[in-house]
């Protein structure tokens, strides 16, 4: 008991003591033992008056419900005072039917909610099989394989294109194969196989041209996002993977 | 098809929702829907008499794999699940639009004696309630009810789960528990 909350600034509203008016009235009947279809109507409303006397004195916030309902139940308590016309006493009904009928439906409504809570509830009691969707190519891959920028794809480049004979260099071939109808190759290269490393793709291209017009396709591929380029992180070894 | 039973339990196993026996039978194009029925109840009751981590739930009209509330504490534990509990408020609200839907907003605040909005929305952005139209009244409110999610959170196989106002109340205590 050194330090107690009390010694902040004390605000807070009555909502968080009680969820509103009617909470606080079902919070007096079930106190005093009370039936709700016979309610000491004065005794409710006293009591109902002084937490909120003493709501105030602590400078609790009194949110405008709980005064309807202050006031509602003041109404039903001078109604209770009049008398009753005999002649008059069938179609008059009780005053506090006013608030026993929301009074038993709350009550109702509580008992519903103390239900659902009970229940088994997803993610919290029981759970299923999670999915992580879609994002296949971000984040982690299962295989150690990470996404390569485009440097890396010109180192990998540059090393093949090295390796061309000198002879090839003076060939000129480079118009006889076009751009798109490479990429149709590779596509169908990658419907057999499914995935082909980068070096397998330059096999069988000895020219030069060749080689240029692949890296192109490649280039093309991946921006169209047909392919996804990859390495390996311990090998790094270039695959080209379909989609 | 003599393996009927394993090629369910692997769709059950694969599903990322509440499989409908109607689901199941155009998958396996099979018009026997009394024999997937009868799959069904087979692997409910083999995974109850083995004891099995998990069980067969029928809800939200389908059927789907749950891992057992015994083991809630061991699940929430790798899921590091954060006590994602509704409010009083929330829950309050929920049955009350649960029971009495279609159910406009004034009716909710009519019966909880408070302004709801805020609660309303929220259930709104979790999916677990929805708009089902407007009344035709001036200003044209919304009318709300629940969703399928909310059948699959509450664990139910369909809104005829709820138990009735009634027997609630002569069920439980006579006072509702107090707790916040």
């Amino acid at each position: 008991m050194e330090q107690t909350p009390a010694q902040k600034p004390y605000h807070v509203t009555l909502g968080d003591v009680f969820d509103g008016p009617m909470d606080l009235l079902v919070h007096l009947v079930k106190k005093n033992d009370l039936d709700i279809y016979d309610i000491p109507i004065a005794l409710i409303v006293d009591q109902y008056m002084a937490y909120i006397k003493l709501m105030k004195a602590l400078s609790i916030d009194v949110a405008g419900d709980f005064l309807v309902m202050a006031a509602t139940l003041a109404h039903i308590k001078s109604r209770m005072l009049l008398p009753v016309d005999e002649e008059q006493d069938d179609e008059t009904e009780d005053p506090r039917m006013e608030i026993v009928r929301p009074l038993a439906e709350y009550l109702q409504i509580r008992h519903a909610a103390e239900d659902l809570t009970e229940r088994d509830r997803l993610d919290w009691d029981v759970f299923v099989r999670s999915y992580t969707n879609g994002d296949e190519s971000g984040g982690e891959d299962p295989e150690g394989l990470i996404q390569i920028s485009l440097f890396e794809l010109i180192d990998a480049f540059q090393k093949i294109i090295e390796r061309v004979s000198p002879q090839h260099f003076v060939d000129i071939t480079l118009n006889t194969i076009s751009v798109k109808s490479r990429i149709s190759e590779i596509a169908d290269l990658l419907e057999e196989r499914g995935s082909v490393t980068f070096e397998e793709i330059f096999e069988e291209q000895a020219t030069k041209g060749q080689i240029i017009v692949t890296f192109l396709a490649i280039l093309e591929m991946a921006k169209a996002q047909i392919i996804r380029v990859m390495q390996h992180v311990s090998s790094g070894i270039i695959r080209i993977f379909n989609g | 098809m003599d393996d009927l039973k394993a090629i369910v339990e692997s769709l059950l196993f694969a599903a990322d929702a509440p499989l409908t026996i109607e689901k199941i039978r155009s998958i396996l194009d099979t018009p026997d829907s009394a024999a997937i029925r009868s799959v069904l109840t087979g692997l409910m009751e083999e995974y109850e008499t083995r004891r099995r981590g998990f069980f067969l739930k029928e809800v939200a009209g389908g059927y789907q794999l749950r891992t057992r509330p015994e083991h809630r504490e061991w699940v929430r534990r790798m899921r590091q699940s954060r006590p994602g509990r509704l409010s009083r408020a929330a829950m309050e609200t929920l049955a009350i639009v649960a029971y009495k839907q279609p159910v406009l907003r004034s009716d909710v605040e009519h019966l909880r004696g408070v302004d709801c909005g805020g609660v309303l929305r929220n259930l709104l952005e979790r999916g677990i309630i929805r708009v089902l139209g407007r009344k035709d009244l001036p200003g044209r409110p919304m009318l709300y009810g629940t969703t399928k999610r909310f059948l699959e959170i509450f664990d139910m196989k369909d809104l005829g789960d709820l138990p009735t106002l009634e027997d609630l109340q002569e069920l439980g205590e006579v006072w509702p528990s107090d707790s916040t």
